[in-house]
C-alpha cells in the first residue's frame, strides 16, 4: 500500500502555506521533509493525515482519497507520531500505548487484555516495556518519544508519520530515536520525518524532500539531493557536506554550517 | 495510584457497601430520630408490602422525607461527579467544573424567572432546567460559529461570556424582586438545598441523569482519547468534534438535571473527579465509576450534615466549600508530590 500525494497545495483557507508538492511512500521506505522555520512542515503532515483538507490536488492512501476514508481506517493505515506528549492528565507509558488500538475497537469498547497485551509489546519492542506503569510525566524526553511510537506501532498502521522525532531531545536520545527509526524501517515500516537536522537526514533517509518559501526547493534520493548547493539555498546560509571517517571505520557524510567571519 | 486495574471491581463493591451503610445511617439520624430497629422493619414492610409495626410518624418520615432526599442527594452527586469528570477529559483541563459552559447560570436564571412569575415548584424546576440546556446549547452554537484555531479554549471562553450574561440576568431579578417573598427564594435557591425535594422532583430527574450518564459510559474509552490534542484523537481513529459533542451533551442533561432538583451546589464535579484520579489514575474508564460513587457518597454525606449539625439547616453549597477548599488544596499538593 502506498500513501502518495499529486500536485498537492496545503495550508488553511486564505493563507497557501506550500504548493506543488509530490510525493509517494512505499514499505520499507524513509522520506525526509527538510525546511527552515516556518516552512509548513507540519501543516503539510496534517494534510496528509487528511486532518485539514488539501487546497488543491489530492492525498490518497492505497489509491483512495483519504478524505474519502473513515477515520478508523486511516488510523490504521497512518499513523501519526506529534513532536512531543502533551495532556493535562498523568497517563501511564502503558495507558498512552492502549490508546493506539482505538481505531481496532467497535465504538462502546475499550481494548481487551489482548489489546493490552500488544500495547506491552509494542513497548517491549522499543525496549522500555519495564516503564510500562510509570506515569508520563516521570521518565525522560527520549522515552517519551518512545512511547508515542510505541503507540504508533500499537495502531499496526504500514505507515508513521513523524513530525520532528527529534526536537526537544538531547543529543544521545536523538540518535537513540534515529535508530530506532532506521529499524523500523528494516522491518518494513514506510516512514516520513521531518526534521531541522539534515544530518539525520543523511543517516537514514533514502529519500528527500526540501520546502522552501511554499515550494519544493529540491526532491530526489538523498546522496544526490542533499548536497553543498542545495542546503545552502535551503537554510540561506553557505553549508558544506564533509566526508568523515566515523570510529567503526566507516565513511559517513555530515552537514557543517561554514562560520561567517568576524565583524570588525 | 493507589488501586490497580483488577482491584477496581473490588473498590467499587466497597465503596457501593460504604454507600448503602451511610444512607442507612443518613436515614436513621435527623431532628427525629429512628431506633436501627424501627428503620429495618419500615424498610422491609416497604419492600415486601407488609405491616410494619411502626408508628406512622417514622414511616412517613423515613419514606416520604428523608428518603427522596438521600435518593435525590446521591443522583444528584453522583450526576455531578460524573459531569465533571467527562468535562474535564474533553476539556483536558483538571480544573474545569460542571458549569464550565453556564449550565448553572442559565439554570439560575431559569428558577428565578420562575421565582418572580409566581410559578408552581415543578414549573420553576422545569425553567431551570430549559435554562441550563439554553445557555450550554448558546455556548455550542457559538462555539460552532467562531472558528477559532483551538476549539476547546473558544468554548471555555464562551462558557465564562454567556455564564456572566445570564449572572447579570439574575442579579438584575434579584434587584427587582419582592425582598420579604421573593428574595429569600431566590438567594435559599441559589445555594442549593435538598430540603424541598419531593418524590415526584426525585422520579422527574433521576431517568434523566441515568439517560445523560449513559452514553458516558458507553463512549468512555473515546472520551478517554479525546484527553489528547485534537490531531492526535483523530488521527487515532476518533471523530474528535463528534464525540465531545454528544460527551457535552450529556453531561449538560446531567448538569440541568442536579440543577434543577436541587440548586446551585458547587464544587463537586470540581473536587470528586480529582480524587477519582488520585486513586485510580486518569484512564477515564476507571475515573466515570468511581467519580459517581465518590460524588454520591460526598453528597450524601454533606446533606446529613447540613440537616443534623444546627437546628435549622446548613446551605449544602456552603458546606461543600467549606470542605472543598481544603481538601482541594491538599489533592494539590498531594498529585504535586507525586509528580514530583
Amino acid at each position: 500500500m502506498s500513501l502518495a500525494a499529486q500536485g498537492l497545495a496545503f495550508g488553511y483557507p486564505g493563507r497557501v502555506v506550500g504548493r506543488g508538492f509530490d510525493m509517494a511512500l512505499e514499505a520499507g521506505e524513509v522520506l525526509c521533509v527538510l525546511g527552515p522555520n516556518g516552512a509548513g512542515k507540519t501543516t503539510l503532515f496534517r494534510t496528509l493525515l487528511g486532518l485539514i483538507p488539501p487546497l488543491a490536488g489530492r492525498v490518497t492512501v492505497g489509491g483512495t482519497d483519504v478524505r474519502a476514508v473513515p477515520r478508523a481506517q486511516v488510523a490504521r493505515a497512518l499513523a501519526y507520531v506529534p513532536q512531543a506528549m502533551s495532556s493535562a492528565f498523568d497517563f501511564t507509558l502503558l495507558d498512552v500505548v492502549e490508546m493506539g488500538r482505538t481505531a481496532h475497537l467497535a465504538a462502546f469498547a475499550s481494548p481487551s487484555r489482548r489489546d493490552r497485551e500488544r500495547s506491552m509489546q509494542s513497548l517491549e519492542r522499543l525496549g522500555i516495556g519495564d516503564l510500562a506503569e510509570r506515569p508520563i510525566h516521570t521518565v525522560s524526553g527520549g522515552e517519551r518519544q518512545l512511547a508515542l511510537i510505541a503507540r504508533a506501532l500499537a495502531t499496526e498502521a504500514t505507515h508513521l508519520l513523524m513530525d520532528e522525532p527529534t526536537a526537544n531531545l538531547d543529543f544521545g536520545n536523538q540518535s537513540l530515536i534515529l535508530d530506532e527509526v532506521a529499524r523500523l524501517k528494516a522491518t518494513g515500516a514506510a516512514i516520513l520525518f521531518s526534521t531541522h537536522h539534515p544530518d539525520h537526514a543523511l543517516r537514514i533517509a533514502d529519500r528527500v524532500v526540501m520546502l522552501r518559501g511554499g515550494a519544493v526547493l529540491a526532491a530526489g534520493p538523498t546522496s544526490a539531493t542533499l548536497n553543498s548547493e542545495n542546503l545552502s539555498a535551503l537554510y540561506g546560509r553557505p553549508i558544506d557536506v564533509l566526508e568523515v571517517a566515523s570510529g567503526d571505520g566507516t565513511r559517513r557524510r555530515t552537514c557543517v554550517a561554514r562560520q561567517s567571519p568576524p565583524l570588525n | 495510584m493507589l488501586i490497580p486495574t483488577s482491584r477496581l471491581p473490588v473498590a467499587l463493591a466497597a465503596g457501593l457497601v460504604t454507600l448503602a451503610v451511610l444512607a442507612a445511617a443518613s436515614l436513621a439520624v435527623g431532628s427525629f430520630p429512628v431506633a436501627p430497629r424501627e428503620l429495618a422493619s419500615v424498610l422491609w414492610a416497604a419492600m415486601s408490602g407488609g405491616p410494619s409495626g411502626v408508628g406512622d410518624n417514622a414511616r412517613a418520615i423515613i419514606l416520604e422525607i428523608r428518603g427522596p432526599r438521600i435518593v435525590a442527594a446521591l443522583a444528584v452527586g453522583a450526576a455531578l461527579g460524573a459531569a465533571g469528570a467527562a468535562y474535564q477529559n474533553v476539556f483536558r483541563n483538571p480544573l474545569v467544573s460542571p458549569d464550565i459552559l453556564g449550565v448553572s447560570s442559565g439554570c439560575a436564571l431559569g428558577a428565578v424567572v420562575g421565582i418572580l412569575a409566581g410559578l408552581p415548584a415543578a414549573a420553576m424546576q422545569g425553567l431551570a432546567f430549559a435554562g441550563g440546556l439554553a445557555a450550554a446549547g448558546l455556548v455550542l452554537a457559538i462555539g460552532s460559529l467562531v472558528r477559532g484555531h483551538d476549539r476547546v479554549l473558544t468554548l471555555v471562553l464562551t462558557g465564562v461570556v454567556v455564564g456572566s450574561l445570564f449572572s447579570a440576568g439574575v442579579g438584575f431579578a434579584k434587584a427587582i424582586a419582592d425582598p420579604y417573598n421573593q428574595l429569600p427564594s431566590i438567594t435559599y435557591w441559589l445555594l442549593g438545598s435538598f430540603g424541598g425535594v419531593l418524590p415526584r422532583d426525585v422520579t422527574a430527574a433521576v431517568p434523566l441523569m441515568i439517560v445523560a450518564i449513559l452514553p458516558l459510559a458507553l463512549l468512555r474509552w473515546r472520551v478517554n482519547v479525546l484527553a489528547l490534542p485534537d490531531d492526535e484523537a483523530r488521527a487515532l481513529g476518533v471523530d474528535a468534534a463528534r464525540t465531545r459533542f454528544v460527551v457535552i451533551g450529556a453531561a449538560t442533561l446531567a448538569t440541568s438535571a442536579a440543577v434543577a432538583m436541587a440548586g446551585v451546589i458547587g464544587w463537586v464535579g470540581l473536587l470528586v473527579p480529582h480524587a477519582a484520579r488520585l486513586l485510580a489514575g486518569p484512564s477515564f474508564a476507571r475515573v466515570l465509576p468511581l467519580s459517581a460513587l465518590l460524588g454520591a457518597i460526598f453528597l450524601l454525606v454533606v446533606d446529613t450534615l447540613c440537616r443534623t449539625i444546627v437546628s435549622g439547616e446548613l446551605p449544602p453549597g456552603v458546606v461543600t466549600a467549606i470542605v472543598g477548599t481544603p481538601v482541594f488544596i491538599a489533592l494539590l499538593a498531594a498529585s504535586s508530590r507525586r509528580a514530583a
